[in-house]
């Protein structure tokens, strides 16, 4: 059975469901190994203060290819995405808030 | 209920075969077409995620306010952690999370055995994940490395401190900061210390075992069940619940794979990970006052390592119970392209768990 058979269960919509190619599935996960190796390397020099923002960064980049191919979210319906998003938002808001009260 | 069951019977012995596509035997009746079905499931576990995250960030939040107020002890403390380990399950879950990813694309395509396949794998992983977890676990349980209120690792270092600076000054208690290895390398050195080194040596392997043996004991359990479960398929020949409980067993030996593979590590690197090079630079004695101190924050760091590690393993398992049932009707031949939703839906479940651990790894191991 081919990708386009798969589209055709589906009643063949252009936003059905994406079938993820194994290339796109393989440069992902590889992607994500190197980071995983980037970090821990980046964790033996010192940034000083901008150590935390830089494995920040780096866990940052690998959740957005995880959310975008693994989770895909690129390929899905917006209204999906948004509504994740939404979430971070007010984690930002909790995050940010509460630090007011301790950092600043 | 029962007169909609018998319509959802009727129609598909009138539709048998035909495969029509608004009468698929997995769709709802409360559904007009299978792609509602799916897109309304989609949506559904989406705003799970959205509790979840929620519900994670509580604890992040707790850990970014601990760090702010307490530095220090970040750094002090993540040098009990094995760095290594953690890159490690770093790295299993990530496999994970791939071979989820592939095991939809395999549903989409109508790939079944590939699908079989993926799913037990994603399960190995979760259980080496564990396997290495646990080792982490007990081995800070055998040093006293606990929650604030029950953490003790500071007893007995202070013990050998005070005696190693009774005896040979205050010049070699430079490394007696509050970090186990020292322990060991007190019972090493040929000035003072002896007596109390070993034994503490000796009851924190001791307490390891025990810490170890307690945490075996559910997967020992486990794999108990599912070679009862083989045995029984055996004997009233069920062929697909003999491929299921075989499948099992070998996942729970994929723990004890974890286990051996963390116990090697553990051993190559000492107690406490990568402590050596950065307790090169000597430090000024602490005062009994300061390790008292220094002792009940790392006590609240670590209250919110076995929080976050905790809560995120109990993910892990709740994961593998609903991949064991995806494995189950995978089996069963449930899957396919025209009704593939459930891997999907416990896949993103599977990345969110993966993507709350690749926040949790550079946050508790690989502070400097």
């Amino acid at each position: 059975m081919t990708i386009a058979d798969a589209h055709e269960a589906h009643g063949d919509h252009h936003d059905g469901p994406h079938v993820m190619s194994l290339t796109m599935l393989f440069s992902v996960f590889g992607a994500l190994i190197a980071l995983t190796f980037l970090t821990v390397g980046a964790a033996q020099i010192s940034f000083g203060a901008w150590e935390v923002w830089v494995s920040l960064g780096i866990a940052t980049l690998k959740a957005v290819l995880v959310g975008l191919y693994f989770m895909h979210l690129r390929y899905d319906k917006p209204f999906n995405a948004i509504v994740f998003l939404s979430s971070l938002v007010f984690v930002g808001l909790f995050l940010a808030i509460t630090l007011m009260d301790q950092a600043f | 209920m029962s007169t909609a069951e018998a319509e959802q019977v009727e129609e598909q012995s009138d539709h048998h075969g035909s495969h029509d596509h608004g009468h698929d035997p997995h769709l709802a009746h409360h559904f007009e077409t299978m792609e509602q079905q799916f897109d309304a499931g989609k949506l559904g576990i989406w705003l799970f995620l959205v509790t979840e995250v929620l519900f994670f960030s509580g604890l992040f939040v707790a850990y970014a306010v601990y760090r702010v107020l307490h530095p220090e002890v970040f750094v002090d403390a993540h040098h009990y952690l094995n760095t290594t380990l953690g890159a490690f399950n770093t790295v299993v879950l990530l496999v994970s999370s791939l071979t989820m990813a592939w095991a939809v694309r395999a549903a989409q395509l109508n790939q079944q055995q590939l699908l079989i396949r993926l799913l037990a794998i994603t399960l190995g992983c979760a259980s080496l994940f564990l396997g290495v977890k646990a080792v982490e676990y007990s081995h800070k349980w055998g040093l006293g490395l606990l929650w604030a209120g029950a953490y003790s690792a500071g007893d007995v270092e202070t013990e050998v401190a005070a005696e190693a600076a009774h005896e040979s000054g205050s010049d070699d208690v430079s490394d007696g900061h509050s970090d186990v290895l020292h322990v060991d390398s007190a019972g090493e050195h040929e000035d003072g210390g002896h007596g109390a080194a070993g034994h503490a040596d000796d009851k924190a392997h001791h307490d390891t075992l025990i810490a170890l043996l307690v945490l075996c004991l559910p997967a020992c359990l486990g794999v108990a069940i599912c070679a009862g479960g083989v045995n029984f398929a055996k004997k009233r020949s069920l062929p697909a619940a003999k491929t299921f409980w075989t499948l099992l067993v070998g996942v729970g030996l994929a723990f004890f794979a974890g286990v051996a593979l963390g116990q090697i590590v553990e051993g190559f690197s000492g107690h406490g990970g990568d402590s050596t090079s950065h307790h090169a630079e000597t430090e000024k004695v602490k005062t009994a006052e300061e390790v008292e101190v220094a002792r009940r924050y790392t006590g609240v760091f670590f209250s919110i390592y076995y929080c976050m590690t905790g809560v995120h393993a109990i993910h892990i398992l709740g994961g593998m119970g609903v991949i064991g049932w995806l494995l189950w009707r995978s089996i069963r031949g449930d899957f396919g392209s025209s009704y593939f939703g459930p891997v999907d839906y416990v896949g993103l479940y599977w990345h969110l768990v993966d993507l709350v651990w690749i926040y949790l790894f550079p946050l508790l191991y690989l502070i400097r």
